[in-house]
């Protein structure tokens, strides 16, 4: 670094002056490179910068001759050279020789986003020699040359800069050694519907231990809910209930229902994670055993329900049936165990009477929380639907012949409130013609609805219209349509197959829907736009093929695993096609429609992808952490405790260090955010690999680093 | 420059002033959103070169005056959304020593529109471009910083 000062012009004379209060710091940081590294830092920087053309990509966009030519006149830059694909195996391999030949300290790329390539490029340095992390990048495509494409001279010049900034980092780069941490073999999933179920049970057949947190009071989510499934039109319920009672029944997964995650701790490895099990009012036959009650605890024989005297819409149903206060929401359900809506029990206790000697009912019951430790996590939160009463102009709510598809699945179900028979909630009438409205709220740009396709509202009403011409003789389908999009394997001929039968299709958005008031049927007002004409359609009955958006628990879940959301709240997945089940927090994985919508074959497949890469790090035994740790400059801290209070994980703490009090840092819990380090009135904390020398060097390099 | 989503892009030229503009990114959530812009093709105006770090929570109030007291003639600080911290709860503490160095730009007669925080979240990219655009313009309208005008 005092070489470095030497080399410097008259311009950075004044940068010596304005560091003078960051000076000591980066006097201290030198020390601390020699102690953990025994570094070269004593020797001048000499960095190469290898500029990447990223085929036209980069150089279509600037003059890279003259990038490169102004890149071999910034300080402390040894070498220069670039490659139409620096990240090719060729393009690793100029940088491999150059850091050989040229006894190179620091290596800068000039190519894509880090976020993209740093893995690489660190991989590459460190097969040239080097410690990985002397390695800086300096972003010119995805913040440059993408987005001033038509700017060659503005482009040009913040290539430059951006160059000079990360050579101005790379040259007080120090040598990081990744810290190996062991990874509990566990794993959790949040959500057990068909995504979570399914990665659960994958993650179990590969001998791992699995808790399982579902919120409601059975598994099987919204595919329990429906009638048959598109396009093989499978018994929903016939394929998943098998599914549901492996679950059950494999000791590997302990399954958590009524309850919630509470709050996680830790990092990828070693998660802590506390759940809330939601007072349910009664115990299981497991539990009934623990607390010494003889062949007691719930065995689902239903007596209860029957003295309840409390009524109450069933959810399950979409509250077309009634349900007791104590209750269970439909046969198959898993766990058997019945659970007290305590909002709406009146506490009366005929239920605890009926249930005698199980004594299975608690009255009394209070929520209980659980600890458990895990290596990673699956999210699998799922969807619910868009309050499509939202858009008035379709008349949810208001008019009773307007349903949603959801509704409509649990009418036409043979376990359902009426027994499978299609009717008309007004008058119980079957209805002769019935409308079906697709991208309803979907593909909405008015601001009410969402502005993406909810992708498998076409192919469920398809197979809606299906049901009904099969179940009902003369009666017709109408589906108001945008586009079908059957885009599967096997849609498409199945979408076909539903015009042969004799589905009715009008190309409109429908734009209004209006009730008779004396038959309560319904007129649909649209535009056949295939033939240019508005239509007015008397149907019986309509289905709303409704938007979906994620389930109402999603953003309260998300932010406790630290996983971020898309602008329409879905899960933000880490790469949308290289990395759709992985998230920006390492050890968090997604699966199902919680990351977007999705048809029941794409959760499942993302389900079983995300379990295997879960599985990945438990199998392995142990990760290895990006060494971004805050270590403590025990010469200046003044023990102030300022930082302690500052860390969100509790990393800092104050000892007594050879008489004085000192900060501690334990770095197994530190994350590297650095907000200690951004605060420390001393200037007493250096984070590694974001040290206050290095950015201040990289503010000055851009402010005062030569014109151009 | 006339694409839906994209930006009017400042004229250059001999003459003509570039204003210097850092930008001190969170790697979660603004960089990302960035990135984001980069590959939808979004454009906006060069004038804003970028640091990036971990989360907002390192940047310390120095920085900001130290780039000031360099010469800059505008600063931008972004982040993630309140709540959506990668690292929990960084960028309150940022917007907390943020505000403060507003007040203290205020105090000493330097306009405080120079600095900004914003939050842009990694799927805002369209957001980022208009929030350089916005940045660009506010800073260009503004002129050069005086402290370089000090200097001269």
């Amino acid at each position: 670094m005092v070489e470095k000062k030497k080399t410097t012009t008259k311009k950075t004379e004044t940068k010596k002056q304005d560091t003078k209060k960051v000076a000591p710091v980066k006097q201290e940081g030198k020390k601390q490179a020699k102690a953990a590294a025994g570094s070269t830092t004593e020797q001048k920087a000499r960095v190469g910068v290898f500029i990447c053309h990223c085929g036209t990509n980069i150089a279509g966009s600037m003059d890279l001759t003259a990038v490169e030519a102004y890149a071999k006149t910034i300080p402390n830059v040894a070498y220069v050279d670039n490659y139409k694909y620096m990240c090719s195996m060729p393009g690793q391999a100029v940088i491999n020789k150059a850091i050989n030949d040229n006894k190179l300290t620091g290596v800068v790329v000039a190519a894509c986003s880090p976020r993209l390539h740093e893995p690489t490029f660190r991989t590459a340095t460190k097969e040239g020699g080097l410690n990985p992390f002397r390695f800086e990048m300096a972003n010119i495509r995805e913040q440059n040359s993408w987005v001033h494409m038509h700017d060659q001279e503005g482009s040009t010049d913040k290539a430059k800069d951006a160059i000079r900034i990360a050579v101005a980092k790379a040259a007080l780069l120090q040598d990081l050694f990744p810290k190996a941490v062991p990874v509990e073999k566990a794993a959790m999933v949040v959500g057990a519907g068909v995504a979570g179920m399914q990665a659960a049970l994958d993650l179990s057949a590969a001998g791992i231990k699995t808790y399982l947190v579902e919120s409601d009071a059975s598994i099987g989510g919204r595919m329990s809910q429906l009638d048959k499934t598109f396009p093989t039109l499978d018994c929903s319920q016939c394929i998943l209930t098998p599914k549901m009672v492996d679950v059950g029944r494999e000791p590997l997964i302990e399954l958590f229902t009524w309850s919630e995650v509470h709050e996680v701790e830790g990092y990828i490895g070693n998660f802590d994670v506390t759940i809330r099990k939601k007072a349910r009012g009664v115990i299981s036959m497991a539990e009934g055993e623990a607390r010494g009650i003889v062949g007691g605890g719930c065995n689902g024989c239903g007596d209860c329900e029957g003295v309840c005297p409390v009524v109450k819409p069933n959810e399950f149903e979409m509250g077309m049936k009634p349900r007791k206060a104590i209750y269970i929401n439909h046969p198959q359900v898993v766990p058997l165990l019945y659970t007290i809506d305590f909002n709406s029990c009146v506490k009366c206790g005929l239920c605890v009477t009926i249930c005698g000697e199980k004594k299975a009912i608690d009255l009394e019951a209070k929520d209980e929380f659980v600890k458990v430790k895990v290596g990673t996590a699956i999210l699998a939160t799922g969807y619910e639907l868009f309050p499509i009463e939202k858009k008035a102009e379709w008349g949810y709510k208001k008019f009773e012949n307007v349903i949603t598809g959801l509704e409509f699945e649990r009418l036409i179900c043979a376990s359902g409130p009426t027994g499978g028979h299609l009717v008309r909630p007004s008058d119980g009438q079957t209805p002769k013609k019935v409308g079906f409205v697709l991208c309803a709220g979907s593909r909405d740009n008015t601001g009410i609805g969402k502005p993406y396709c909810s992708r498998f509202c076409c192919m469920y009403s398809l197979k809606h219209a299906h049901q009904i011409i099969e179940k009902i003789p003369g009666c017709t389908p109408y589906l108001f349509y945008m586009d079908i999009r059957s885009f599967g394997k096997a849609y498409e001929e199945f979408y076909y197959r539903i015009q042969d039968e004799g589905a009715k299709f009008i190309r409109g958005r429908v734009a209004n829907i209006l009730e008779d008031p004396k038959t309560k049927s319904l007129h649909v007002m649209t535009d056949d736009t295939l033939l240019n004409r508005p239509i007015d359609l008397e149907m019986d009955l309509v289905v709303l093929a409704s938007a979906v958006q994620p389930s109402a628990d999603t953003n309260r879940t998300r932010k406790l695993f630290g996983v971020s959301c898309s602008m329409d709240g879905w899960l933000l997945e880490a790469h949308p096609k290289l990395n759709p089940c992985g998230t920006t927090t390492a050890g968090v994985f997604l699966a199902g429609v919680c990351q977007g919508p999705k048809d029941i074959p794409d959760t499942v497949a993302s389900a079983e992808g995300a379990a295997s890469a879960a599985s990945i790090p438990i199998h392995k035994g142990e990760v290895e952490l990006e060494p971004y740790f805050a270590t403590c400059i025990a010469e200046k801290c003044a023990g102030c405790g300022m930082c302690v209070n500052l860390c969100p994980y509790s990393a800092l703490a104050l000892v007594k260090k050879d008489g004085r009090t000192v900060m501690e840092v334990t770095e197994a819990k530190c994350k590297g955010c650095g907000t200690c380090g951004g605060f420390c009135p001393g200037g007493a904390i250096w984070m590694n690999h974001f040290a206050t020398p290095q950015i201040v060097a990289q503010i000055d390099a851009f402010l005062l680093g030569g014109e151009q | 420059m006339s694409a839906p989503g994209n930006f009017k892009i400042p004229e250059r030229g001999p003459g003509i002033w570039q204003p210097k503009i850092i930008g001190l990114l969170c790697n979660w959530c603004s960089y990302a959103g960035a990135d984001l812009a980069g590959g939808g093709r979004i454009q906006y105006p060069p004038d804003v070169r970028v640091v990036r770090v971990m989360c907002t929570g390192r940047l310390d109030a120095l920085f900001v005056l130290k780039a000031f007291a360099d010469g800059a003639d505008g600063v931008l600080v972004s982040g993630c959304h309140f709540g959506d911290c990668h690292y929990l709860e960084g960028n309150y503490k940022a917007a907390k020593r943020m505000f403060m160095v507003k007040r203290l730009m205020k105090s000493i007669g330097l306009d405080d529109r120079r600095f900004r925080m914003t939050f842009v979240s990694a799927s805002e990219g369209a957001k980022w471009a208009a929030v350089i655009t916005d940045v660009v313009n506010t800073v260009t309208e503004l002129g050069p910083s005086p402290i370089t005008e000090f200097r001269k």
